[in-house]
């Protein structure tokens, strides 16, 4: 075996290199560039290109689980909600007496006819304790899940169906006004984070960084995970799973502790977006957020490092040209663009460049053959 | 063949005679008329014009006395008319008008339209007059030639309890033509005497309504057992009556609520079955994940939507055609849907075979673009699909109503689940069909023409898909998105019921509509299908290959 490295190949190395090129830079231009310079990156655009860094984050986290170890999940967008759920009660709690009510209650608790906190809420005037909830709520219920999903040895394609079937779940749950979490309206309207204006620049920058920083993180992570050991097992659990637990290694407790791994990722991730993007609804967690996020990460790569990560840029980036100029056929572009990817593209953009240097080969030697 | 000229010979031996044939039939149907409906409508508005130019009051109680002997529905209307002051009348030549638009009047006596007299005024009834008139009306219906509306005005006359209308009740009941419309009035005066009757008679009712589980009268019973039980002088005979007549009608209730929930399971049910049997096919039997089956569901309900629009503009609204266009919207709706498949089939799924994960995916784009290609065509908003006339009603099982649409949808799904069968396991196609399902490469090796039966198979399956939605449009909306809100159960039901095991398919989607059901009164609708939805997946773990798991000795199926 050669020397372990956190990299396969040059593209990679050069790649990582240029996304903390961006992410380290991006915020300077908004920072140190008056507003007339061309150079000036508006505070909006670089909140939209953090969200974009959560949805990639959110892609790689699917990516490990569906590229690295065969589970399909349909239900990642529940992990993220839930992630930007517990942050958002965070945020609502510190509008304090600013609401359209001037309660220390959030709004629709106000509209509703509480007239104390929830229980459950209080521990989140803590924003440590909001991250730390960011994390732990989507790990355990991928943990419940996941435990009872691998135990009894659910698989492929009904484990996807599975995981939809909850997400859809879920999403009725958090649609309803008595489950305590806005129901259909979700939170919205954040003043302070952090006790900064949640509007300042500064918090924009701020946030960029650390989305930035967490998906360099979590790529570094998995590339970790994936070199060692435990990344073997885990490749050969999507390859053969039946002949890797007959080799004596419990895939079930592999997968669970990705599952939920990949669970906690995507919770950050949702932590991370809600302030960039103001408001978390149950929409978000609606089955066809599942699917979209398995489509980034079909177009840009699956099983590739950052496949998933200019898949997930890519096609946002797409359907915000699209949904700007072309108000009513962009769902049609996009889907076409998904067909081309799936039928033509089986390994996604990232491979692009192996298909097409399989099909020179191939001409090459065609032509060899008949010059000979 | 000239048909133009076919067509003006026959107009031109039309015309010729058509004086003759108009006079015909023009008398044929007066005198018919006539002789039913005239006299009973022309003494009733005789009897109206009377009482309303009555001078004195002896005049007007013998106006009113003739009035209630008729039963005729335009006194309703007259007397309404009456109310708002739109009756008139001229002192001088003692002419009654019947205001009908703006400058439009009417003989009220004969139903000419007339110019009125210089000096008509407007008349309004007195106060009593008023109240002895809308007893005649009251018990206009009680007279009515239409049973149910006859049963209806008996059943509403006994529950306003005022004692006035028993005799009028009883002396009716006798004259009632059918068993029903007896007993109706039976029930409509035992309820009317458990106020107004002696203490045997009340008695009597309360027994008699116990006895026929009438539901309607539980809080006249209870009222009649309070008050007995407050003052205490009443016989103890009729607290017990009382008592044994509402644990008769609580028992009555309860089966009725167990009913009730077992039909609208099945109803439910039957729902899941036909939005899910085509999945049962394509997943199931194929091993295709169609994330687009919702769309052919819409395409289905927008099917029967085009062939209502375009019958509605070729024939019009009362034509036959018209009533019976659901008939024919669904086989077309099952073959749109079917070859819509066929061309998803040849012209993506056929290379995704063995990559299911990614069929999952090239479906789900399928299913965007259908769907905004769906909003873009006929708008985002429902289409509005009507039912036919002969489905809209509902039949009366044991207390339980089902409308004739959701019994439909039951009888069409029991078909579906039968022909299925048939073609699957008696027809050379259904031969070549489960080969095809169980070893793709060995069935064409033996000659299976398997590109062809799997594309005809998956044009079945949509074409399921297709009826099921034809048959929402009857019970639910038509929208562009209508597919989507059933494609999770339906691929719940495929999964409990066993991969690849149609009749799995059957049994867990009734399995799955009965819970559904049953624990909605309990939870409220939402959290029941939550529920389910969490009962499905805990379901899972016990039998995670569902109703009917799938055997196979191959390792890594």
């Amino acid at each position: 075996m050669n020397k372990l490295s956190y990299f396969d190949n040059n593209i990679e190395k050069a790649f990582f290199a240029i996304l903390s090129c961006f992410i380290l830079i991006f915020p300077l231009m908004n920072w140190i560039f008056p507003e007339e310079s061309i150079l000036h990156v508006s505070s909006f655009q670089l909140s939209v290109w953090g969200k974009y860094l959560c949805y990639a984050i959110l892609a790689v986290s699917v990516n490990f689980l569906w590229g690295y170890t065969g589970l399909l999940c349909l239900g990642q967008c529940l992990f993220f909600a839930l992630g930007g759920y517990a942050f958002g009660m965070y945020l609502m709690l510190m509008i304090g007496e600013l609401g359209a009510y001037k309660s220390s209650l959030p709004d629709f608790m106000v509209f509703l006819g509480y007239n104390e906190l929830p229980a459950h809420w209080v521990p989140f005037y803590n924003p440590v304790f909001a991250i730390l909830a960011a994390m732990w709520v989507p790990g355990l219920v991928a943990f419940i899940f996941g435990v009872l999903a691998f135990r009894s040895r659910i698989k492929g394609v009904y484990f996807s169906i599975l995981t939809q079937a909850l997400t859809y779940a879920a999403a009725l749950l958090f649609f309803r006004n008595d489950f305590t979490f806005g129901g259909n309206n979700g939170f919205t309207d954040f003043k302070f984070i952090f006790g900064v204006d949640i509007n300042d620049p500064s918090v924009a920058r701020g946030l960029f960084w650390a989305s930035g920083a967490f998906l360099l993180f979590v790529y570094g992570l998995i590339a970790w995970l994936l070199k060692s050991k435990f990344g073997l097992v885990q490749r050969a659990i999507r390859d053969s799973e039946n002949r890797v637990r007959f080799s004596g290694y419990s895939t079930t407790h592999y997968k669970v502790f990705i599952f939920v791994l990949s669970a906690m990722i995507a919770g950050i991730a949702g932590a991370l977006y809600v302030p960039q993007a103001g408001i978390i609804n149950p929409s978000e967690m609606w089955p066809t957020k599942g699917l979209d996020i398995v489509v980034w990460v079909a177009v840009g790569g699956r099983g590739s490092k950052f496949g998933p990560i200019i898949g997930a840029v890519l096609i946002n980036l797409l359907k915000s040209f699209t949904t700007r100029a072309y108000p009513e056929s962009w769902l049609i572009i996009l889907g076409m663009v998904f067909l081309l990817v799936v039928l033509f593209m089986p390994n996604g953009v990232m491979g692009l460049w192996e298909q097409v240097k399989a099909y020179w080969t191939a001409k090459k030697q065609q032509k060899l053959n008949q010059s000979a | 063949m000239d048909i133009p000229y076919l067509a003006e010979k026959l107009v031109m031996i039309f015309s010729k005679h058509i004086k003759t044939i108009t006079c015909f039939s023009l008398a044929c149907l007066l005198i018919g008329l006539s002789s039913i409906t005239a006299h009973a409508e022309s003494d009733s508005r005789a009897a109206l014009s009377k009482l309303i130019a009555a001078p004195d009051k002896e005049a007007e109680a013998s106006a009113l006395d003739e009035l209630s002997l008729l039963g005729d529905p335009i006194i309703e209307e007259v007397v309404s008319a009456w109310r708002v002051g739109e009756i008139t009348h001229s002192e001088s030549t003692g002419v009654v008008y019947w205001k009908l638009g703006l400058n439009s009047y009417q003989n009220l006596t004969t139903g000419a339209t007339i110019t009125p007299a210089e000096d008509h005024k407007k008349m309004r009834p007195s106060r009593k007059l008023r109240k002895e008139l809308s007893k005649i009306v009251d018990l206009l219906e009680l007279k009515s030639p239409d049973y149910k509306k006859r049963a209806q005005a008996a059943k509403k006359l006994g529950s306003s309890q005022k004692p006035e209308y028993v005799s009028v009740l009883q002396e009716l009941a006798a004259k009632q033509e059918t068993e029903d419309l007896q007993q109706a009035f039976k029930e409509a005066i035992a309820i009317s005497l458990i106020a107004n009757g002696t203490q045997q008679e009340r008695i009597d009712s309360i027994t008699l309504l116990g006895d026929n589980n009438i539901l309607s009268a539980k809080g006249f019973i209870e009222d009649a057992l309070k008050e007995a039980v407050a003052d205490g002088t009443s016989s103890a005979a009729l607290v017990d009556a009382a008592k044994v007549a509402l644990d008769q009608l609580a028992r009555h209730q309860s089966f009725i609520d167990i009913t009730g929930t077992l039909v609208r399971g099945l109803s439910t049910g039957s729902v899941l079955l036909l939005v899910s049997y085509g999945l049962a096919i394509t997943f199931g039997q194929m091993g295709v994940i169609n994330m687009a089956h919702g769309e052919f569901i819409a395409i289905g309900g927008y099917t029967v939507y085009l062939v209502q629009t375009f019958i509605l503009e070729t024939y019009g609204m009362n034509s036959a055609m018209y009533d019976w266009y659901f008939i024919i919207a669904i086989p077309i709706a099952f073959l749109v849907s079917a070859i819509a498949g066929a061309i998803l089939e040849k012209g993506l799924i056929q290379f995704l075979y063995s990559r299911p994960l990614e069929s999952l995916l090239a479906t789900w784009a399928v299913s965007m673009v259908m769907q905004q290609a769906l909003r873009l065509h006929f708008g985002a908003a429902n289409v509005s699909v009507s039912s036919p006339e002969w489905l809209s009603g509902s039949a009366n099982f044991g207390g339980v109503l089902l409308s004739y649409n959701r019994l439909s949808l039951i009888l069409f799904a029991i078909l579906v689940v039968i022909v299925t069968r048939l073609l699957l396991s008696k027809t050379n196609w259904g031969l070549h069909v489960r080969a095809t399902m169980q070893n793709r490469q060995m069935a064409s090796s033996l000659g299976v023409p398997s590109s062809r039966v799997n594309m005809l198979t998956f044009a079945f399956g949509s074409g399921l898909a297709g009826l099921a939605g034809a048959f929402i449009s009857q019970i639910g909306n038509v929208g562009p998105s209508m597919g989507q809100t059933y494609i999770v159960d339906s691929f719940m039901v495929v999964v409990v019921g066993g991969v690849g095991n149609l009749l799995g398919a059957a049994i867990s989607s009734l399995g799955i509509g009965m819970i559904d059901q049953g624990l909605q009164p309990l939870l409220g609708p939402v959290m029941g299908k939550i529920t389910v939805l969490f009962m499905i997946i805990g379901f899972l773990q016990f039998k995670p290959g569902g109703i009917f798991p799938a055997r196979s000795r191959s390792l890594d199926d």
